[in-house]
């Protein structure tokens, strides 16, 4: 039998900002499913079962938090999973979600992703210990940063195209009444002129650590028929991993994440992703993997993918626009971040993106990642449903 | 929805310390064990799910390097529950349903000897008004086998005789951590005794999901799942009745279990009064063969011992002693959160 095609009838996300204090864990999540039940004309008694994601418990000091949710997301007598596949989960989260309705386990499910990171010190919380590693890397942006010096090796990209990135990039986030990072005063030599944090990486290149939560409604045919509006259909989605580190690893353009991409492409049938895809919605944490994954997701050639963000392709008017959002670099509640890629695809081709609206999207695609390079999930959502 | 079954299960001698090994060194010989019983290699996997927890393991990410266990390169179709390895099967059984994947490779694992795990496990509590107190969790099971106790449902001497029985049954399995006579013991928390109480230990566990006729080349009498379910319930033990397991009964229905009976349970009951609990929710008699493996009361790696529930069921399919046996998986305090699932042999109702 056929795969039932999912739907995205509902998206709620919090106003993401650096320390929540207002509200507790449970009141966070609560408060984007309520927006998300909302936006789908829909109540908690029309949802069948719940998926939760977010990244390492230790960001809260809350061990396997979905037991504590569950009254909060009004799980109780319900189905209720916790994902957690790294920084890539919101993504995962989302696929495990859209997996039920699309085996016809459920009709219609709660998927939500969060981090309160004003709880923790998230740099520190992913710094692991010794004898697990080095006391070198000292967060992400340690284990990252070589990875972008590899880069700019292999392909000779000049030193400002990260700038680029992030300037574009917190400049979209203006657009976006969600977004944490709001700085109406950013100029291109503020960017550039900030402090190098991880060599090549400046601190305005980097993500800011966030409170908040994404949560989405997806359902079958018939729930998309009941839709007060137009609904996202999940056209391909997909998740590969591949280890940490191991012999022939390539950590600038990883194999599981060409992988991944290939084969949501495939099962969406995109044969030329740069024409046919409207706008992208990556998980960049660090300005340079605009560059890494415009190649690895197969949107420019191997040593290409500058370019494109050189001459402006990837900005809110550009030809291919690339987090119209505002991306990672402007909100990363850790957990929530891939999902909210998830989300705001999804918003594009639903036409509710408001000012951040790409004009005309039809498909598009949500990204993330995770650990070292190694964890990938998308998917490609459209504005009619799949016909394959 | 596709006909599923078990059709491989490995786990680990469990035992009470295992600082030789890493995760990884713990997990690989299970993995290897359940590949070599199928003669599937690793790329041969439609799908991969596994489930553990950061907080036993006391890093953040802990699973990654897990995953060098897998071999995961080329690339794979992976995915990870912090979650029971009950519930990792869950969504392998459902990645399978979308027909994207025909088999589906589940492990879970967990080293509770690193920390204390009567501590670790109060990190799961409600962070504003409960963690703080730090109540461990044989005090909350003791509050719920004296709620038990005052409504009549058990003694402290049928909760011995649970023990008992147990750990001999135990003594026919060589991967339990405590087997044979094991004296009551003095009180940990009354009216909970020593030998009331599961054994603290490290251990993993891995399985081999199959679909349709990949299954029944793969195994001789493959265990598929007729039914699986799980639910929650309020996490607050004050709005619970904590004699009774509504989520349990509730998965149970949605599974199937009561279309017909079963033959055998594998319950992942922890503390002794947790199978009264369990026997209540799930109408169990005397006729049903209550955990033949000692269940969690001879080995509780915590994060797999709900996934060695389904593959004990599983493999006592797979040796013809059960037609029709139950496996249920739990997480949280007093049994918050329950999953059921029904597996049968193929000539079960020919």
């Amino acid at each position: 039998m056929p795969k039932e095609p999912v739907a995205v009838v509902g998206i709620g996300q919090t106003k993401h900002v650096s320390a929540r204090r207002d509200v507790s864990i449970a009141g966070l999540v609560r408060e984007a499913a309520v927006r998300a039940l909302e936006d789908a004309g829909l109540t908690w008694a029309d949802i069948d079962a719940v998926v939760i994601g977010k990244a390492p418990d230790f960001f809260e000091g809350l061990m396997m938090p979905e037991l504590y949710l569950a009254d909060a997301l009004g799980a109780v007598g319900k189905p209720m999973l916790r994902v957690h596949t790294a920084g890539s989960v919101g993504g995962s989260t989302a696929l495990v979600a859209a997996n039920l309705v699309s085996a016809r386990v459920h009709r219609t499910v709660l998927t939500l992703a969060f981090e309160k990171q004003s709880e923790s010190n998230a740099m520190w919380g992913l710094s692991l210990p010794i004898p697990f590693q080095q006391p070198l890397l000292a967060g992400a942006g340690g284990f990252f940063a070589p990875h972008v010096r590899a880069y700019m090796r292999r392909t000779g990209a000049p030193e400002t195209v990260g700038s680029l990135v992030a300037y574009k990039d917190r400049r979209n986030a203006l657009k976006n009444p969600y977004a944490h990072i709001h700085d109406p005063d950013i100029t291109l030599e503020k960017v550039q002129s900030a402090p190098m944090l991880w060599d090549p990486i400046r601190y305005s290149e980097t993500c800011p650590s966030s409170d908040g939560a994404c949560a989405m409604i997806l359902t079958d045919r018939a729930g998309a028929d009941r839709s007060p509006h137009p609904p996202a259909w999940v056209h391909g989605g997909a998740m590969r991993s591949e280890p940490t580190l191991f012999a022939g690893k390539d950590f600038v353009s990883p194999q599981a994440g060409k992988d991944c991409a290939a084969d949501v492409y495939r099962q969406a049938g995109i044969g030329d992703p740069r024409r046919e895809i409207d706008a992208v919605e990556m998980y960049v944490p660090f300005s340079w993997y605009e560059p890494m994954w415009l190649e690895n997701l197969g949107f420019a050639d191997e040593g290409e993918g500058w370019k494109l963000t050189e001459s402006g392709v990837t900005e809110l008017d550009g030809d291919l626009p690339v987090n119209p959002s505002g991306g990672v670099l402007s909100t990363n509640p850790i957990g929530a971040s891939g999902m909210i890629r998830f989300a705001e695809a999804a918003l594009q081709v639903r036409g509710q993106a408001g000012e951040h609206q790409v004009t005309g999207a039809r498909k598009a695609l949500g990204h993330a990642y995770g650990g070292g390079a190694q964890f990938f999930s998308m998917w490609l959502v459209g504005a009619e449903p799949p016909t394959r | 929805m596709r006909d599923v079954a078990i059709v491989a299960f490995a786990q680990t001698d469990h035992r009470r310390r295992t600082d030789e090994l890493s995760e990884v060194e713990m997990v690989m010989p299970v993995l290897h064990q359940v590949l070599d019983a199928t003669g599937l290699r690793a790329r041969d996997i439609g799908f991969t799910c596994s489930g553990s927890s950061d907080y036993l393991a006391g890093r953040a990410f802990s699973f990654t390097m897990a995953l060098d266990g897998v071999g995961a390169h080329p690339p794979i179709s992976e995915s990870h529950v912090e979650m029971d390895g009950a519930w990792a099967l869950y969504e392998a059984w459902v990645k399978i349903q979308t027909g994207e994947a025909d088999t589906a490779l589940v492990y879970s694992y967990g080293k509770s000897s690193p920390g204390e795990v009567r501590d670790v496990l109060t990190r799961q509590l409600d962070p504003y008004y409960v963690g703080p107190l730090w109540p461990d969790s044989v005090a909350l099971a003791a509050l719920q086998a004296q709620a038990l106790i005052d409504a009549g449902d058990t003694d402290e001497a049928a909760l011995a005789a649970i023990a008992t029985r147990s750990r001999a049954a135990a003594a026919d399995n060589p991967h339990a951590q405590i087997a044979g006579p094991v004296p009551a013991g003095e009180y940990v928390v009354q009216p909970l005794r020593t030998g009331d109480c599961p054994p603290i230990g490290d251990g993993a566990a891995a399985v081999i999901l199959a679909a349709g006729d990949t299954a029944r080349a793969l195994c001789p009498r493959p265990a598929w799942i007729r039914g699986i379910d799980h639910r929650i319930e309020p996490h607050s033990l004050g709005v619970r009745r904590l004699t009774e397991s509504p989520s349990t009964r509730l998965a149970a229905e949605h599974a199937g279990v009561f279309e017909r009976p079963v033959d055998t349970a594998e319950l992942h009951a922890p503390f002794t009064s947790q199978e009264v609990v369990l026997r209540k929710a799930l109408g169990l008699d005397g006729s049903v063969t209550v955990n033949p493996s000692g269940g969690a009361l001879a080995a509780n790696p915590v994060m797999a011992a709900g996934l060695i529930r389904l593959g004990e069921a599983a493999a006592r399919i797979h040796r013809g002693e059960s037609d029709r046996a139950l496996a249920h998986a739990t997480s949280g305090p007093c049994l918050q959160q329950n999953l059921v699932a029904v597996l049968e042999g193929e000539s079960a109702h020919a």
